[in-house]
């Protein structure tokens, strides 16, 4: 443990500071509440909001989980790992329930998370509305009076020009009746999860300077058409070529021996958990 | 036992990490922090100011672990900023207390203390010297020994210059408009995040910490033609501030407070020609001001903040310049290199995310065409 910083790198003051914006963020869902980010030793852009919310969060009896991109072992998740348990200490994992703080860049795990867990997720562009207002204080203005429309126009012009909804990850949805909120590019699969959700959700933005948050039980609803129904990704009659689930999440893969397509689920965890359970070798 | 997930990020990092240290000390020679601050004035001077912190060893010390990459070495001492408590706010610092190393004026050729050249590069031509190939320690001691006993020769020797300003007295002449004292305590960038309408302090604060090329780029394009203002120099110094805190228990009283130290830094007061109406429809040509400050001897920055504090005291949305979101969001460096870098990281979720929305259209037109 690096003993030349304070635990958790922060000094004392940072950290309640961030709590702070972080407890107006749960009060207030799907809210963005803006905070004095500081700079981290890890790329601005490269999950320091994620970052900045877990060392604020973590004690000495915390267990720690990151997950980039569905992938407890990607480079970017081992690096936050490293610094949290540097400059903290504490035991890191990468079984999603033995996880007390779950961090996690654009995927929400497959197993159902409980109350006794915080998913934290990095978030690029924490406004959803920014696709088409450049502008931060006219977007604020917007939340302010509930004016929505340009977030269904958009989702209207993408159905009149190309059929069908186009949003990939990051699809807008209503959180408790009130905001309008990027969920972080999870991918459409992954938004159902955040509604009614047992854990407690917080979506960090370090460069952007805002904290948002879904609290436990909230109504979250993906924007949709009443005839154009919001379409999770389908990977309709496709299974995991190692553990066989269907109903996940899948990464597409070339098979570079048959040169076909394959696929394999992308929570890591998710997969190896399952194998082990069946005890296929 | 059970199955173990693809490893490999962990080992990745570390060897990676090991052919960083390689590429850094890979002809066997280390450049010492002590000589990086001796020699590289002006790269520090860089690094402070981009870094917001002042502090010449540790910036020699992060240009070192960086490789004298300026946007790793702000990236350092920006991470170390982070873990340093705010114990104290320095008492306001007038700058006509600035002991001056060097100070002109590009509008008015007879100011009072005179125009005074210090050390700058602007008068010198930029060829390559090839002397220094050669130059020794021995060497540049000999020259320092020669430029001291030149010196001492000199009948008087200044020192504490302080002079008053430029624009103070152009404004006894009536020539610019007085101006009152903002007393209103200012905000700090880094404990409250920006919101817009932003304050003149926010401003300044994001100005000067903003990236030099990025800060000069834009206001460039402001004198070039987006948004046509020729400003002059009224008065551009270098020298060193005094800082001083408030005694804990006695705050406010000038007699009991500590000074800390001084900060080397750059100032400009730009002067901007505006016409103003006044009464009756009648116009008149009057000055406006445009103040730029940082750390170290960084004109051209300086001067380029100067630009961009006027433009932003008048908003205009014609001209991204002019445009506080724009040019404020945009100049940091930390901020934008770590979003552009970010781009290197996977983006598999995303990108699967995208493709199905790709094939779902190409599905629809394909069934579109056969029905």
């Amino acid at each position: 443990m690096n003993t030349a910083y304070n635990f958790a790198f922060f000094d004392e003051g940072s950290k309640r500071e961030i709590r702070r914006a972080t407890l107006k963020a749960i009060a207030i869902p799907g809210y963005q509440v803006p905070f004095a980010s500081r700079e981290m030793p890890i790329g601005r852009g490269w999950g320091t909001g994620g970052l900045q919310l877990t060392l604020s969060l973590i004690g000495k009896n915390d267990v720690l989980k990151v997950i980039d991109q569905g992938s407890d072992e990607s480079v970017n998740a081992v690096n936050i790992k490293k610094l949290v348990s540097d400059t903290t200490g504490v035991e890191t994992t990468e079984e999603t329930h033995d996880a007390t703080l779950i961090q996690s860049r654009h995927r929400i795990p497959e197993v159902p998370l409980t109350k006794d867990q915080i998913l934290i997720l990095q978030v690029p562009i924490p406004e959803p509305l920014r696709y088409y207002e450049p502008s931060e204080s006219e977007t604020k203005k917007l939340h302010a009076e509930k004016e929505y429309s340009g977030a269904w126009l958009m989702l209207f012009e993408q159905i009149m020009k190309y059929g069908s909804m186009t949003t990939g990850a990051d699809h807008p949805v209503l959180v408790h009746e009130r905001y309008v909120m990027a969920p972080s590019p999870i991918p459409r699969f992954d938004n159902p999860k955040m509604d009614e959700s047992e854990a407690l959700i917080l979506l960090g933005a370090g460069r952007e300077k805002k904290v948002y948050a879904v609290p436990p039980y909230t109504k979250v609803v993906s924007l949709d058409f009443e005839d154009f129904p919001f379409e999770p990704e389908s990977f309709e009659d496709k299974e995991c070529r190692l553990c066989g689930s269907t109903g996940v999440f899948l990464d597409e893969l070339v098979d570079e021996a048959t040169d076909e397509t394959v696929y394999q689920c992308n929570d890591t965890s998710y997969c190896l958990e399952k194998l082990n359970a069946v005890g296929v070798k | 036992m059970g199955y173990v997930a693809v490893k490999g990020g962990t080992l990745a990092i570390e060897e990676s990490i090991k052919r960083l240290k390689f590429e850094r000390v890979k002809q066997g020679r280390t450049i010492e922090v002590e000589k990086i601050q001796a020699g590289m004035r002006g790269l520090i001077d860089q690094v402070m100011s981009e870094s917001s912190i002042y502090d010449e060893t540790l910036a020699a010390l992060a240009i070192k672990q960086a490789e004298g990459n300026p946007e790793e070495a702000v990236f350092l001492l920006r991470a170390y900023r982070s873990t340093i408590p705010r114990k104290h706010y320095s008492r306001v610092i007038e700058s006509d207390e600035m002991q001056l190393e060097r100070r002109i004026s590009a509008s008015f050729k007879d100011i009072p203390g005179g125009q005074i050249l210090g050390a700058t590069t602007d008068y010198t031509h930029r060829l390559l010297d090839f002397r220094l190939m050669e130059e020794t320690d021995e060497s540049v001691q000999e020259w320092l020994h020669q430029f001291h006993n030149e010196d001492s020769q000199n009948e008087e020797q200044v020192t504490d210059l302080t002079l008053a300003k430029v624009l103070d007295y152009l404004r006894k002449e009536g020539l610019i408009p007085p101006c009152e004292n903002n007393n209103q305590e200012p905000d700090d960038v880094t404990r409250e995040s920006l919101e817009f309408p932003s304050t003149r302090s926010q401003r300044l604060q994001i100005l000067t910490r903003g990236q030099t090329g990025a800060v000069t780029s834009l206001a460039y394009a402001v004198i070039r033609g987006y948004g046509a203002l020729h400003p002059t120099v009224g008065e551009l110094r270098v020298g060193k501030l005094p800082v001083t805190i408030d005694h804990p228990t006695s705050e406010g009283n000038d007699e009991d407070s500590y000074y800390i130290g001084e900060v080397q830094v750059t100032e400009a007061e730009m002067l901007m020609p505006v016409s103003v109406e006044k009464e009756y429809g009648k116009k008149e040509m009057e000055f406006e001001i445009g103040y730029g400050l940082c750390f170290g001897q960084n004109e051209t920055k300086a001067i380029a903040m100067g630009i961009l504090d006027n433009c932003l005291e008048h908003p205009n949305n014609e001209f991204p310049s002019h445009n506080e979101e724009f040019v404020l969001y945009h100049i940091d460096s930390v901020e934008s290199t770590g979003f552009i870098s970010h781009l290197k990281m996977p983006h598999y979720v995303t990108f699967q995310s995208k493709l199905d929305s790709v094939r779902k259209t190409k599905k629809e037109e394909r069934q579109e065409v056969n029905s």
